[in-house]
C-alpha cells in the first residue's frame, strides 16, 4: 500500500514539475530573461508545494499509525486480554495483523478472526482519511504555489531554502542516529550497572560471566565480571598490531611517495590497498592455521612455552591487516608536503633521507598521528582475528605468548545464541561496549588535540 | 659535443668580450632534454666571479631550465637529460666523481615561491649548517644564524622572535629567510629563480638592494621576468628564446644597444 502510494506521489510530482515550468514559460510571455528564475525552479517549487506535503503526510502517517492503533485495538478488547501478559499481547497483535494481511498467523480463532476484523476496518479508515488528508494538502499546496508562480517571483530563493532544509534534515538524521546508539549503550549499560557495581567492573580481575546462573533453581558458579583481563588483552593486542603496523605503514608509505619510480607506485599502491580488502574473517584463519602455528612451533625450539592461540599471532596479524591504513592514508599526507619545501631542502645541499626526516615528516606528522590513531581505533574494535587466533580465555597477563582474549570477542560471545535480556550475563555486553566506546572517544579526542597542537605550528 | 659554429653560439660568443674578471662559471655546448623534448639547446655562457648575472626571456625559454643546471637540480627529475660541459672554477659539475651534495653545499638556490621549511626561524637557517655539519657547538651555530640573517638584512626585523615559526613572516621576509637559509652554508654561488615573482614591490626593492649587496661576496645568477629588474640589479645579463641562447653581454649593452633582432624586439616589448 505504502509502495503504491508511495508511486503516486512520484508521479504527480512529475506532473507538477512540467506542470509548473510550463506555466512559469506561460506567464513570462516565452520570454526567460524576463523571469527573476529559470523555469525549471518554478516547476520545482511546484513539485515541493503540492507532493511535498503529501509524502510527509505519508512517511509521518505509516510511521506513526501502528503505534496508535495498537493501544486503540487493545483497548477495544480490554475484557478478553485481561489475562495475557505482556509477550503474549505481542503475539495476539501479530496474529491479527497476520489475519488482516493474509498472512500466516500463529493461532487462529473466532476471537482473532473477529478482532482481525475490526482491526482491517479501523485500518482501512485510518488509510482514507491519510488518502484524503494527502489529497486536501497536496490540492491547498498546489493551488497556492500554482498562483505565485509569476515573472518576479524568486522560485529559485525558495527551491534554494527547500535543498537546504533537506540537507539539513539528512545531517540530523545521521547525528540523532548516533545520538540513539549512544544512549542505548547508555541505558543498559546503567542497568547492567544496578546489578553489578561499576568498581567490581571497572577493577576487578577475574572474568567468568559464564558461570552464571540461568535459572533461580540452577547450581551455578560465582560469575565475576571484572573488566581489567580484556582490557590489559585488547591493549596488549593493539600494542602488539600498532608495533607491526606503524613502521610497515609509514615506512611502505615513504617509499612509495618519496623513493618508488612512478611505475613501482602505480602497481605498489593500488595492491598495499587490496589488503584493506581482504575480508578479516580470512585473516582471522591466516592467523589461526599459519601464523599462530610457527610461531608456537620456533617459539619451543628456542624454548618458549607458546600457546597454540596467543596474543602475538594475533596482534601480528591485526597488524598486517592495519598497515594498508596507515600506509595509504601517510602517503596521502606525505604526498601533500610541498614540492617546494623538497626542493629547498635539496638545494641546500641535503640528501633525500636528510630531507625526508628533517623536513618532510615533521611537516607530514599532525596527518601521519591520525593515521595512527585511526588505525588504534581499528585495532580495538577487531574482532574475528582475535576469536580465531588469540582465544576466549581471560587471562589477566602482559606475556603476548599466551591466550588473551578482547573486549570485543566477549561481547560477541555475551551475545551470541539464546539469551534472556534481564541477566547481568547479556547487559555486560553493554557495559563492554561502552567502555571500548569511552577508551575510543577519548583517544580520537587526544589526537584531535595533538594534531591541531601541530597544525598551529606548522602553518 | 663537438661544437658547430651555429648562430647562437657565435652570436653568444662573439657578444662575449674577454671579462675583466675570471669567469666562475662555464657552460659550453649545453643541451638539456625533458623526455624528447629538447629545452636547451648548445649554450655557450661564461658566468663571471661576485657579480650579478641574470637570465632574461620570455615564459618557456629555458632560463630556468639552465639554472638549475648550475647546481644539478635536474637530477630529481627522472626524465630529465643533460649534456656538454659545465664548469665551475673549471672542474666539471656533472663529473662522475663529484658528490651533488657538496655541489649544492657550494651553489645554494632561491626559488620563486619563498619555502621555508616549517619550522622556527632559527631552524631554517640553521638547517644547512647542521646537515653538513659545520658547527661543533651551539654558540658557533648560533654565530652562523646571526650573521646569515644579517646578510640577509632580515636581523633586525627577527632577532627577538627566532624560535617562532619561519611561516609566520611576510612573503618578502620569507623570501629574505629563504636567502639567510642559503647563505648560512657559505656558498660561492647563489642562483635565484625569479626570486621576487611572488612578492610586492616594496619587499622586491628590498630584495633587489640585497643582491647588490651580496654580490661583493657571492657570484649570483638570477632568472627574472622584469626586464626592469635585470636592469637594476645585474652587471651581465643574457636573453634566452626558445631553449637558445640568443645574446648576452653587459646588461648596459643589452639593453641600450642589442646586436640580434629579437633581443630588440623582446627588450622593447614587442614580444615575450
Amino acid at each position: 500500500m505504502f509502495l503504491t502510494l508511495f508511486g503516486l506521489v512520484l508521479a504527480v510530482a512529475v506532473v507538477c514539475f512540467f506542470v509548473g515550468r510550463s506555466r512559469a514559460v506561460a506567464v513570462s510571455g516565452a520570454n526567460y530573461s524576463a523571469l527573476h528564475s529559470l523555469p525549471s525552479y518554478h516547476g520545482w517549487w511546484l513539485v515541493l508545494m503540492a507532493a511535498g506535503p503529501a509524502f510527509a503526510v505519508l512517511v509521518f502517517w505509516s510511521l506513526v499509525s501502528p503505534y496508535l492503533l495498537r493501544p486503540m485495538m487493545l483497548s477495544q478488547f480490554a475484557p478478553q486480554l485481561t489475562e495475557f501478559s505482556a509477550a503474549q499481547l505481542d503475539g495476539f497483535w501479530r496474529d491479527i495483523q497476520a489475519i488482516a494481511g493474509g498472512g500466516t498467523p500463529g493461532v487462529r480463532d473466532a476471537f482473532r478472526e473477529e478482532a482481525a476484523a475490526a482491526y482491517q476496518s479501523t485500518n482501512r479508515l485510518s488509510l482514507i482519511a491519510m488518502v484524503a488528508l494527502m489529497i486536501v494538502l497536496g490540492a491547498v499546496g498546489f493551488s497556492y504555489a500554482w498562483n505565485a508562480i509569476a515573472v518576479h517571483f524568486r522560485a529559485r530563493h525558495r527551491v534554494e531554502t527547500a535543498v537546504k532544509v533537506f540537507l539539513a534534515a539528512s545531517a540530523t538524521v545521521a547525528i540523532l542516529t548516533t545520538v540513539g546508539i549512544v544512549m542505548s549503550l547508555l541505558f543498559e549499560s546503567l542497568r547492567f550497572f544496578t546489578m553489578v557495581s561499576p568498581l567490581d567492573f571497572l577493577f576487578g580481575t577475574t572474568w567468568t560471566p559464564q558461570q552464571m546462573a540461568f535459572r533461580t533453581d540452577q547450581v551455578g558458579g560465582t560469575a565475576a565480571f571484572g573488566f581489567i583481563p580484556l582490557l590489559t588483552g585488547t591493549l596488549l593486542i593493539t600494542f602488539i598490531a600498532m608495533m607491526v603496523a606503524a613502521p610497515l605503514g609509514i615506512l611502505a608509505a615513504i617509499y612509495l611517495s618519496d623513493y618508488a619510480s612512478p611505475k613501482v607506485r602505480a602497481v605498489g599502491k593500488p595492491v598495499l590497498e587490496l589488503l584493506a580488502g581482504i575480508p578479516t574473517v580470512v585473516y582471522g584463519f591466516f592467523a589461526a592455521l599459519t601464523v599462530a602455528p610457527f610461531i608456537r612451533n620456533s617459539g619451543q625450539s628456542f624454548g618458549f612455552d607458546v600457546s597454540s592461540e596467543s596474543a602475538l599471532a594475533a596482534g601480528v596479524v591485526m597488524g598486517i591487516m592495519i598497515v594498508p591504513f596507515v600506509s595509504s592514508l601517510s602517503d596521502d599526507v606525505i604526498n601533500a608536503v610541498p614540492q617546494s619545501l623538497r626542493d629547498g631542502s635539496a638545494g641546500l645541499g641535503a640528501t633525500k633521507s636528510e630531507t625526508i626526516r628533517r623536513v618532510v615528516l615533521p611537516a607530514a606528522l599532525p596527518g601521519i598521528v591520525s593515521a595512527l590513531v585511526l588505525a588504534v581505533s581499528r585495532a580495538m574494535g577487531e574482532t574475528m582475528i582475535v576469536v580465531m587466533a588469540a582465544g576466549m580465555a581471560a587471562n589477566l597477563t602482559i606475556n603476548p605468548l599466551e591466550a588473551v582474549t578482547t573486549i570485543t570477542v566477549q561481547i560477541g560471545t555475551l551475545l551470541t545464541g539464546d539469551q534472556e535480556f534481564d541477566s547481568p550475563k547479556t547487559l555486560a555486553a553493554f557495559g563492554l561496549g561502552l567502555s571500548l566506546f569511552v577508551i575510543t572517544l577519548s583517544l580520537n579526542l587526544v589526537a584531535l588535540r595533538v594534531v591541531n597542537k601541530y597544525r598551529e605550528q606548522y602553518d | 659535443m663537438n661544437s658547430l659554429p651555429s648562430f647562437e653560439t657565435t652570436a653568444a660568443t662573439s657578444a662575449v668580450p674577454t671579462a675583466a674578471v675570471h669567469p666562475k662559471i662555464t657552460g659550453r655546448n649545453v643541451n638539456v632534454f625533458y623526455g624528447e623534448k629538447h629545452a636547451i639547446k648548445d649554450v655557450n655562457v661564461d658566468i663571471p666571479e661576485r657579480s650579478v648575472m641574470a637570465f632574461i626571456g620570455p615564459s618557456g625559454c629555458g632560463k630556468s631550465t639552465f639554472l638549475r643546471c648550475i647546481n644539478r637540480m635536474n637530477d630529481t627529475i627522472s626524465i630529465c637529460r643533460v649534456t656538454g660541459d659545465i664548469r665551475i672554477d673549471d672542474k666539471d659539475i656533472y663529473d662522475r666523481s663529484l658528490d651533488v651534495v657538496q655541489l649544492r653545499a657550494r651553489v645554494g638556490m632561491v626559488f620563486q615561491k619563498p619555502n621555508p621549511f616549517p619550522k622556527s626561524i632559527y631552524e631554517n637557517v640553521a638547517y644547512g649548517p647542521r646537515i653538513h655539519g659545520l658547527v661543533k657547538s651551539k654558540s658557533e651555530l648560533d654565530e652562523i644564524v646571526e650573521t646569515a640573517l644579517k646578510k640577509a638584512s632580515l636581523w633586525n626585523e627577527v632577532k627577538d622572535r627566532l624560535q617562532e615559526s619561519g611561516t609566520g613572516l611576510s612573503g618578502g621576509q620569507q623570501q629574505r629567510l629563504c636567502i639567510a637559509r642559503a647563505i648560512a652554508v657559505s656558498p660561492e654561488v647563489i642562483l635565484m629563480d625569479e626570486p621576487c615573482s611572488a612578492l610586492d614591490p616594496i619587499a622586491t626593492a628590498k630584495i633587489e638592494e640585497l643582491i647588490d649587496e651580496l654580490k661583493q661576496n657571492f657570484t649570483i645568477v638570477i632568472v627574472t621576468h622584469s626586464m626592469q629588474q635585470a636592469a637594476r640589479v645585474s652587471q651581465r645579463t643574457a636573453f634566452f628564446h626558445l631553449g637558445i641562447l640568443v645574446e648576452e653581454g653587459t646588461t648596459d649593452q643589452i639593453f641600450t644597444n642589442p646586436v640580434d633582432t629579437r633581443t630588440r624586439d623582446y627588450i622593447t616589448g614587442r614580444f615575450g
